[in-house]
Formats: structure tokens, C-alpha cells, sequence
């Protein structure tokens, strides 16, 4: 997993603290530190990582471990409006593969990549529940669902 | 006068909320809002025909209702007390509208043990939960059973768990009970893995407290004071339901201290999944909780004798607590009366893919697959031939028109070459490729791998490789021959649930499939026309006019000729996109 070199603010630091505590330190809540500290920071770089290693008192292999374990971690920063693309059965059956090839073709970037101007990034998950509506596109938190390669473009300008 | 408004995350994703939102805005403009409630319950079953609203006490069943509808249905039903026909379902066949659900193909089967108040109550509001006999059965374990008794109840029931291995639920709890220990844990498995399907979702968004008072009975049948719910992280909208749930019964004394003037404290906490399958295996699902890499463990010891935190724990499914209460409240022989006879009560499934309607549903055990997929399922999509059903998930297989008669149970299951899973259940059509789908749920498989243990982490990789050569058309007859060798090799020799189940789909497709195969392997093509290496695209000389259309939108230009020409496609440079078809307006170019 590549990642980049970020410098933590003392502010970030103190946030990671106060985060750490709220779980009272306690090594076992890892995985909820975790959530919510990529939660406030979008993703979670190596420094984030460290420091956190340092508040749980756990070594940072263990937290980087962790990290690289859960595919809903990310050590890259998504994008302004991070695209994902359900590839549940459902959707896989009812033609989410040519959705994503249109994605791909139009914002001309692989799945895990974020477009230059850092306002698309593109991935994949598996089943949003609404396997009704397949094959289903998420932009942030808003479900599209019944989206057509022909209908990628609309959605996408919708954001422009 | 009750509105419900479906709240499920299907419904939502079309606007649910603010049909919710218009429609309270419309009654006030009518000064209506006393007279008639908007309630936002639960998913309904019918996702296909959603967003769905059901007037209630008249029962008139409204389908893909918009926000824009809701003017027409405050004037026309409530004030005029007519019902709006055109958003009524149409019935199929007779093209008649429907206006009760009770009469709805999708329904009459059903049998709603598990979903019981989904749809019908607000998952909000504890009160309503209580209205309908919730708690009730907590009550009356803590009341009137010792937890030997209970647990008897639960054993006579018959109740299989519902993740998918079909344990004995009654005996893991009597197993658990029996291990002394000064702490013991009660766990929900809510990571539903499997994707495309969306059981335990839907109860936990449409019943919470249904899971939360099972979770409690549990703790008091083990000695447990504590629970836990291991939810995905993906599920903001169940999990925020839960944590009202967990509040509203924390305030009403049904968790917490000494529930019910008993001596028995029982509470729950929510841990959250991270997006790995392999967490709803449940070793691995207790080692992520615990705050590690959710790798599995070799079981024994079970986590009835060392779970959580090395203590004993109960793990069960969702869908197994939601049954919990019920046969409390109706009793073990009401229970074991429905199913057959070595699967009790009823499973939900989730039936999605090529099928008219894509839903939620649960059935008797027992009910054949041609009942759910052409009765509840109303048959395939466009009028498409049924070419496979596939239970189980990743873990499972696909089967043919030959077990549509098969009752739906455990052991009929296993016996066809499939499994029951949790509840997914995808349909598969005539522009299937069953070789592409068996690569699919490799390539899943591949991915979810925790890498633990070699033959499933380096056998999946190895499968999806041949795989992949047999889909891009350089397979050989060997290579047929080292799926099934590598297979029964990973079957026997991993270490979890995930590596031992994963070359299912493989299997049952080379089992069902075989034509397909050999298309692919033999004659280079496939009979479904989806794998796209295998695909050939050629100009029809008699249709083609020469207007140039194709050859200027080739983006590699493969396509040569002159203009009022018949033109030409090089294969070799051909890469199969597809443009030149969609720019033809003379169907000139066929794939071949
Ligand atoms: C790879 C794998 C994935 C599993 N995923 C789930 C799951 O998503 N949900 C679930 O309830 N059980 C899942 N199980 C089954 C659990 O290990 C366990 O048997 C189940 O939670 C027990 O509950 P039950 O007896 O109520 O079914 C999975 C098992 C394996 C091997
Ligand atoms: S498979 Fe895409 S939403 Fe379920």
C-alpha cells in the first residue's frame, strides 16, 4: 500500500489524543479508534498511524497491520466526491461491470486512483443493501441506483 | 388513519424521506396532521416496486410513489377516500391493479416470522415495538423460566442458526451455560458478507428491538451479562437505528441493572466491522472485536468455551435472534410446526439478479425453489430463460432448472451441491456465463482471502488463474481436470469456513455446467456472449453501406474501407469496445 508524507499540526496531534482517550487507551478499541480517526482525517497516513501506535502503547506494526487488514481503511486521501461502485452479485449480474468501465473511461483513472484535480476518486464495494436498485453507484452518501453506462455521464455532472 | 412509509435502504435511495417529509407538509396544509400519522418503518420486502407507502386500516398498498405523487394521494385517498389506481400494483397477468398486498403474488407464500413487524411499525419508537408483544417474552423468561426452561424452549423449537452452518441454537446456548467462567458474552453477528444480500440489514433497520430482546433472553439462558453487536461499518443507517434502540431500552429498564425487578443485568455495545468477509467467520469475528487482524482461529475450542476475551461466548446470527422471541411469545410447538422436519420455522432470503421482483422475502422451510423464483419471484426479467440460482454466496453454488423442485432446507441444500448460506439468492438468466460467474465469486474469494493459511490464500489465486485463461480462450482440457484437483485440495486442507466453502461456486458449475465449459475450453466461444475475449466482431457485407461511422469512432482505428465501401474489422487490433455497434445505424456489425 503506498502512501504519502504528511506533517502532523500539534492540533492533529491533540485530536488523535483526545480520540485515543475517549476510548480510554485501551489497545482492544483499536478498530474503533481507528474509524473514527479516519473519520476526522478522511484517511489514515502513516504519521496518523504512529502517533496512535504511541497513545495505545502498541506497536505501530500492529496498527499498520490493522490498518492493511480492513479494506475500509485507507492510507490515501479519497477524492472531494469519492465515487464507489457496488460489485455485489446483484449488481455484478445486472451489468456493474460496464458502469464501472464507463467511470473508468470518462474520469480516466483505475479503481483506487483519485482523479489530478483531487475531486473524483474511484472504488469499489460490495453490496449496499439496495440490491433492488442494481446496479447501484455511490457518490458520497447519495445512492443512484438503476445507473446505465449511458447514464454515467449525467450522474458526473452533476458534480461539476 | 396510519401512513407507512418505507424507510429501508432501497426506499431511501429513492427518496423515501422526502415523500415523508411532503407528505406531513401536505396533511398540515390539509389540517390533517392529527387525524392522520406518517410513520417511517421498516423495509417492506418489495424493493423492486419501491418506494412503497401502505395506507392503513384500509390497506391499500402504493408502489414507486415520488414525492411528486404525494399531492394526488393526500387529496384523492385521504380527503376523497378514492384510491389513486395508477399508483397501484398491477397484477402481471391481468394487468388489473392490486390494491391489497395480501393478494399480490410477491406475498400470498409468505410467512413472516423473522420480518414481523418490518413494515410495520416505526423502528424509532420502543412503544410500538411493545404494542406488538415485544418484550414480552423477556418478560416471561425472567419471570416465570429458569434458564434451563428457556433454553428447553429453544431446543424443542428446532431453531437453526441462520448464518449459514445451521447449528442447533438451543444447544450452543446449553453448551455455553454449562462452561463456569465470572464472565460470559453474548454476540450478534452482523457483518453480513455476502454480497447481494440484505437480510440482517433489513431486520436490524426495521426491528431492532427484536434482536436486542433475543440478545437479552440469550444472556439470561448462558449467565452473560454482557452483549455485543458486530456490525459493518458500511451500514450507517441499521446502525444508527440500533443505537436508538439500545437507548430507548436502556431508559425503559429492559437493559441495564436488574431488568424488570430480576436480579439479572444485561447490556449491550456496538463494535464495528471494517469491511473483511472473512469477519463473519466467528473466530475471526471475535478477534476483530478484540481489536486485531480478523484472522480465524482452529476451532476447538469453540467460543462457547473460549470466546471474546478467552471467555465463553454465544455467537448468533441476526436473523437467528429475531426468531427468538416469537417462539417464546407463540410458543416451541407453534415453531416446529412450520418447515419441515429437519429445518424449523422459516428463512428470509434475499432475492435479487435477473428476477421481476427483486425483494426481501421469507418463507416456510421447505418451500421450493420454483415456488420462490416464479410465484414470489414473479419469473425472470424480460421474459429471459432461467438458467441458475445461486445460494449461499461466495460459499455456495449455483443450481439449475433440475432442483427447481428441491424444497428449500439445510440438508437438501448441501445435497444439491449448494448451501443455504445467510439468505442471498441470486438469479441468473440465458446471458449468464456460468464460467464468468464462478470467476466472479473467485475473484471475490481471491480478495477476501485473509492470506493465513496457504491453500485457500495461494489455491484461490491459483483457481482464478486458470479461470481466466479458460474466459480469454487459451484453456485446455487439463486445465478443467486441475479445477477440480486444486479444489477438493483447498477444500480439504483450510483452515476456515472461507477457504473450505470457496471453490463451491467452481464446483457446481463444472457439475451443472460442463457445456459451458467445454464451449469455452473446445470451441473458443462463449455460448452466452459474455466473456469479451471470446467475442469477434464482423461487418455484415449485405447491411453495410460504407457511411464511415464505424471506422471514424474506432478508437483504435481497426476499421478500414472506403467511403459507399463495405468495410472491414481487423481482429487483431479489434479490442472489443463495442463502439462501432452503437454507431451502425444500418445493424451492419454482429459479434460473432
Ligand atoms: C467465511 C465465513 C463467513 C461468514 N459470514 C457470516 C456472516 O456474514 N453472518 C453470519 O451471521 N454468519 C456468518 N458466518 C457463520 C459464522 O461463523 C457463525 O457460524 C454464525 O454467526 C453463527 O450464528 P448462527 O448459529 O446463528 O448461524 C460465516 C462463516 C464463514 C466461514
Ligand atoms: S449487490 Fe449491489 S447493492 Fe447489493
Amino acid at each position: 500500500m503506498s502512501s504519502i508524507k504528511v506533517e502532523l499540526k500539534q492540533c492533529e496531534i491533540d485530536k488523535i489524543k483526545e480520540i485515543c482517550q475517549s476510548f480510554n487507551n485501551e489497545p482492544g478499541e483499536l478498530i474503533n479508534v481507528l474509524h473514527k480517526a479516519q473519520g476526522h482525517f478522511g484517511y489514515l497516513p502513516a504519521e496518523v498511524q504512529e502517533e496512535i501506535a504511541l497513545e495505545l502503547k502498541i506497536s505501530v506494526a500492529k496498527v499498520y497491520g490493522v490498518v492493511t487488514f480492513y479494506s475500509f481503511f485507507t492510507m490515501l486521501p479519497k477524492g472531494l466526491h469519492p465515487i464507489s461502485i457496488c460489485t455485489g452479485t446483484a449488481c455484478y449480474v445486472r451489468g456493474a461491470e460496464k458502469v464501472l468501465d464507463e467511470f473508468k473511461r470518462i474520469l480516466n483513472i483505475q479503481v483506487g486512483d483519485t482523479t489530478k484535480d483531487g475531486r473524483f476518486s474511484l472504488s469499489c464495494l460490495r453490496c449496499v443493501g439496495a440490491c433492488g436498485l442494481a446496479p447501484v453507484v455511490m457518490i458520497g452518501e447519495k445512492v443512484y441506483g438503476r445507473v446505465s453506462p449511458d447514464g454515467v455521464k449525467d450522474i458526473l455532472n452533476e458534480y461539476s | 388513519m396510519h401512513l407507512l412509509v418505507c424507510g429501508g435502504t432501497g426506499c431511501k435511495s429513492s427518496a423515501s424521506d422526502t415523500i415523508v417529509e411532503n407528505l406531513k407538509a401536505e396533511l398540515e396544509h390539509n389540517s390533517l396532521e392529527d387525524d392522520v400519522q406518517v410513520i417511517m418503518t421498516g423495509c417492506f420486502g418489495f424493493c423492486e416496486q419501491g418506494p412503497v407507502v401502505k395506507v392503513m386500516p384500509d390497506n391499500t398498498f402504493y408502489v414507486r410513489v415520488t414525492p411528486g405523487d404525494v399531492k394526488e394521494l393526500v387529496a384523492e385517498h385521504i380527503i376523497k377516500g378514492r384510491k389513486v389506481r395508477r399508483l397501484l400494483y398491477e397484477n402481471p397477468e391481468t394487468k388489473e391493479p392490486v390494491s391489497d398486498s395480501k393478494h399480490m403474488g410477491f406475498y400470498r407464500k409468505q410467512i413472516r416470522v423473522a420480518l414481523r413487524n418490518c413494515g410495520f411499525i416505526n423502528p424509532e419508537n420502543i412503544d410500538e415495538y411493545i404494542a406488538r408483544d415485544g418484550y414480552s417474552a423477556l418478560a416471561k423468561a425472567l419471570g416465570e423460566l429458569s434458564p434451563q426452561q428457556a433454553i428447553d424452549i429453544i431446543k424443542k423449537s428446532g431453531l437453526r442458526g441462520r448464518g449459514g452452518g445451521g447449528f442447533p441454537t438451543g444447544i450452543k446456548w446449553e453448551l455455553t451455560s454449562k462452561f463456569e467462567a465470572d464472565q460470559k458474552y453474548v454476540v450478534c453477528n452482523a457483518d453480513e458478507g455476502d454480497p447481494g444480500a440484505f437480510m440482517d440489514r433489513s431486520v436490524l433497520e426495521g426491528d431492532p428491538h427484536s434482536v436486542i430482546e433475543a440478545m437479552a433472553i440469550c444472556g439470561y439462558c448462558i449467565g452473560a451479562s454482557k452483549g455485543l453487536v458486530y456490525i459493518r461499518a458500511e451500514y450507517p443507517l441499521a446502525i444508527e437505528r440500533l443505537k436508538i434502540a439500545i437507548k430507548q431500552a436502556q431508559e425503559y429498564g429492559l437493559l441495564g441493572l436488574d431488568i424488570l425487578g430480576s436480579k439479572f443485568s444485561f447490556d449491550i455495545s456496538l463494535r464495528y466491522g471494517a469491511g473483511a468477509f472473512v469477519c463473519g467467520e466467528e473466530t475471526a469475528l471475535i478477534h476483530s472485536m478484540e481489536g486485531h487482524r480478523g484472522e480465524p482461529t482452529v476451532k476447538p475450542p469453540f467460543p462457547a468455551e473460549s470466546g471474546y476475551m478467552k471467555k465463553p461466548t454465544v455467537v448468533n446470527n441476526v436473523e437467528t435472534y429475531a426468531n427468538v422471541p416469537v417462539i417464546f411469545n407463540k410458543g416451541a410447538d407453534w415453531f416446529a410446526s412450520i418447515g419441515t422436519e429437519k429445518s424449523k420455522g422459516t428463512k428470509v432470503f434475499a432475492l435479487a439478479g435477473k428476477i421481476n421482483n427483486v425483494g426481501l422475502i421469507e418463507v416456510p422451510m421447505g418451500t421450493s425453489l420454483k415456488e420462490v423464483i416464479f410465484e414470489i419471484g414473479g419469473g425472470i426479467k424480460n421474459n429471459k430463460e432461467f438458467k441458475a440460482v445461486q445460494t449461499g454466496g461466495p460459499s455456495g453454488g449455483c443450481l439449475t432448472s433440475k432442483h427447481l423442485d428441491t424444497p428449500i432446507d439445510y440438508d437438501n441444500l448441501i445435497a444439491s451441491g449448494s448451501m443455504m448460506g445467510s439468505g442471498g439468492m441470486i438469479v441468473m438468466d440465458e446471458d449468464d456465463c456460468m464460467v464468468a460467474m464462478a470467476r466472479y465469486y473467485l475473484d471475490f474469494t481471491v480478495d477476501e482471502s485473509c492470506g493465513k493459511c496457504s491453500p485457500c490464500r495461494i489455491g484461490t489465486m491459483r483457481l482464478k488463474e486458470i479461470l481466466d485463461k479458460i474466459i480469454k480462450g487459451d484453456g485446455t482440457m487439463e486445465d478443467i481436470d486441475r479445477l477440480r484437483n486444486l479444489s477438493s485440495v483447498i477444500k480439504d486442507s483450510s483452515l476456515c469456513g472461507l477457504g473450505q466453502t470457496a471453490p463451491n461456486p467452481v464446483l457446481s458449475t463444472l457439475d451443472n455446467f460442463m457445456n459451458e465449459y467445454l464451449a469455452h475450453v473446445k470451441d473458443k466461444k462463449c455460448p452466452a456472449g459474455r466473456c469479451k475475449s471470446l467475442m469477434i466482431y464482423k461487418v455484415i457485407p449485405e447491411n453495410c453501406v460504407g457511411c464511415t461511422a464505424c471506422a471514424r469512432n474506432c478508437p483504435v482505428n481497426a476499421i478500414s474501407g472506403e467511403r459507399k465501401q463495405t468495410h472491414f474489422i481487423d481482429t487483431s487490433i479489434c479490442i472489443k469496445c463495442g463502439a462501432c455497434i452503437e454507431r451502425c445505424k444500418f445493424n451492419a456489425i454482429v459479434i460473432n
